[in-house]
């Protein structure tokens, strides 16, 4: 979701380059701060600890994999009396509840279906009815979704407006935040395309309410996404955009750094901050673990989806601020209304290796330090 | 270890402290055990090089590729008997012990002229020009009483290091 320099065929690790904030301020530089002074002697040239303990601190624990961590509740079913009563909880979760929520997440599908095909088909002179039509059966249907994990859903704040150049952003926890959003407003979102039966709906019923898509792994992609954005912004009857800077899906206690494509655009950036409730379920969605379909029936056998949505204050790009400074105070809206930790990865992180940047930085540091104590004797 | 189950028994905690030499609290070994889960996406028992790549602070590293070849394919044991140089408790011959094997990676007891070169480069990348690294380790060899030849053994590494103070010190996380 981030333009690149141009049509540049560099993968995303050419994200961390020197535009970015200096990750170096918030990394901890431990010995590195200590400069070292006096002649340089054999023992100063070998001593590789600084550097070694560096590499062991990240093997032992670093604040990117923290971002991924699953953190599931705590069971609490050790006991002989709490454990009938968690096996009483399941056989409700199981037998009960899901068979309940299939049904009626059956129900809202025939009522969507039976509703959006006509009007998507015998509809298409009266456009701008259509359109209404449409998107309200869309929110319709995630209303039914929500309803299918008993969704608690607190929206705090005053309703989006459809107002052209206006953008939204939210943290990103799991595919179901756009569910949970578009319940509300109708909003366009720019999602990864995914395979199989998500991708089916992706093409079909989403395409109504103007999504784009794009693909991580094309490299190329990033130009036509980025034209995508900016008529879909400047377009007066489009839903508003919904954008998930961090470009990943993170385990909602932290926040990545967010990419700089939505901030270019110049739109005012509305941001939404989304917090869940983890005693009722982790909805976080970790990717690498399951597909969304697990993470789906994970979600209806749980016994809700609580969380808060707060629509905060509309923020716009200051005169002596770049847009990375800007994506960044965005972050910072958000991560504090959220109470999330804010961490200097680029979420792309997941999929690549860092550039060879750092690394060089790291080296240079060295090299100029080693070459100034020589010249003293 | 190597069973897939995230769990220690008592028996398995204790063993591996006597393995690092208690250089780690039980509590530390619990959770050097989560993390270690953590990196093994798979539970095949050991982390591989691409999943301590998949870490990005160690990715950046310079020295990343050359301590790879020492952490590569580790069981648990091995991999806390490896960190355990890194702890508060660990003494200064371990911790040379450890530079000492780092520096000599074919394992034969003696550092040459070419693994330190290599190590500074990794170090200085292409910062400093080869004829440069060469003439500064030389130099510097001479200074110390050994010359460009001479094989240094992990007694010349203590004599080297014997007065400085090494900090190489890493906390393991405990919740």
């Amino acid at each position: 979701m981030s333009s690149g320099k141009g049509g540049e065929l560099i993968p995303s690790s050419s994200e961390l380059d020197l535009d970015r904030p200096n990750i170096e301020d918030y990394l901890p530089s431990g010995s590195s701060i200590h400069e070292p002074v006096g002649k340089l002697r054999l023992c100063n040239l070998l001593d590789i600890s600084p550097t070694l303990t560096e590499a062991a601190g990240a093997i032992v624990d670093d604040s990117f994999t923290r971002c991924f961590k699953s953190n599931p509740p705590e069971p609490w079913n050790w006991n002989v009396y709490l454990f009938p009563l968690w096996w009483c909880g399941v056989v409700i979760r199981y037998l009960i509840l899901f068979p309940v929520r299939v049904i009626v997440l059956t129900v809202g599908w025939i009522i969507f279906l039976s509703c959006f095909i006509p009007v998507h088909l015998l509809l298409k002179e009266h456009d701008k009815l259509q359109k209404n039509m449409e998107r309200a059966l869309v929110e319709l249907i995630c209303s039914f979704f929500v309803a299918s994990w008993t969704g608690v859903i607190n929206y705090h704040g005053p309703r989006p407006s459809m107002r052209p150049k206006q953008v939204f952003v939210a943290n990103h926890t799991s595919t179901i935040d756009f569910i949970i959003l578009e319940q509300m407003s109708s909003f366009a979102v720019i999602m990864q395309k995914h395979p199989g039966w998500v991708g089916l709906l992706q093409s079909t019923i989403l395409e109504s309410v103007g999504c784009i898509w794009f693909n991580r792994s094309e490299a190329k992609d990033r130009e036509t996404v980025t034209k995508k954005l900016r008529e879909h912004s400047q377009g007066v009857d489009n839903n508003p955009l919904l954008i998930f800077p961090e470009g990943t899906c993170v385990n909602n206690q932290y926040s990545v750094m967010f990419k700089k494509g939505a901030f270019e655009l110049g739109c005012t950036i509305c941001p939404i901050a989304i917090k869940y409730n983890k005693i009722f379920v982790d909805a976080f969605w970790n990717s690498r673990k399951q597909s969304f379909t697990m993470h789906l029936l994970q979600l209806m056998t749980s016994w809700a989806v609580v969380c808060d949505v707060w629509y905060l204050e509309p923020q716009n790009l200051r005169p002596d601020e770049t847009p990375i400074e800007f994506a960044e105070r965005v972050r910072d809206i958000i991560s504090v209304r959220a109470g999330l930790k804010k961490v200097p990865w680029d979420g792309y992180l997941k999929y690549s290796r860092p550039s060879s940047k750092h690394r060089e930085r790291k080296q240079q540091s060295f090299a100029e330090s080693v070459l100034r104590r020589l010249e003293e004797k | 270890m190597g069973n897939s189950s995230s769990m220690l028994t008592q028996y398995d905690i204790e063993e591996v402290q006597e393995y690092c030499q208690n250089l780690f609290s039980q509590q530390e070994i619990v959770s050097l055990y989560q993390r270690f889960c953590q990196l093994d996406r798979n539970a095949k028992g050991f982390i591989s090089a691409d999943e301590f790549l998949s870490v990005p602070e160690f990715a950046m590293n310079p020295l990343s590729q050359r301590l790879l070849k020492m952490v590569d394919g580790l069981n648990f044991k091995d991999f806390v008997a490896f960190l355990s140089a890194f702890s508060a408790k660990a003494s200064v011959q371990q911790k040379v012990k450890l530079i000492f094997k780092f520096y000599d990676s074919d394992g034969n007891g003696k550092v040459s002229f070419n693994d330190m070169l290599e190590v500074l480069r990794d170090l200085s990348g292409s910062f400093i020009s080869d004829v440069q690294r060469e003439q500064v380790l030389t130099q510097l060899l001479k200074e110390a009483g050994y010359s460009k030849d001479s094989y240094l053994t992990f007694d010349d590494f203590n004599k080297i290091f014997g007065i400085s103070e090494l900090k190489m010190e890493v906390e393991v996380p405990v919740d």
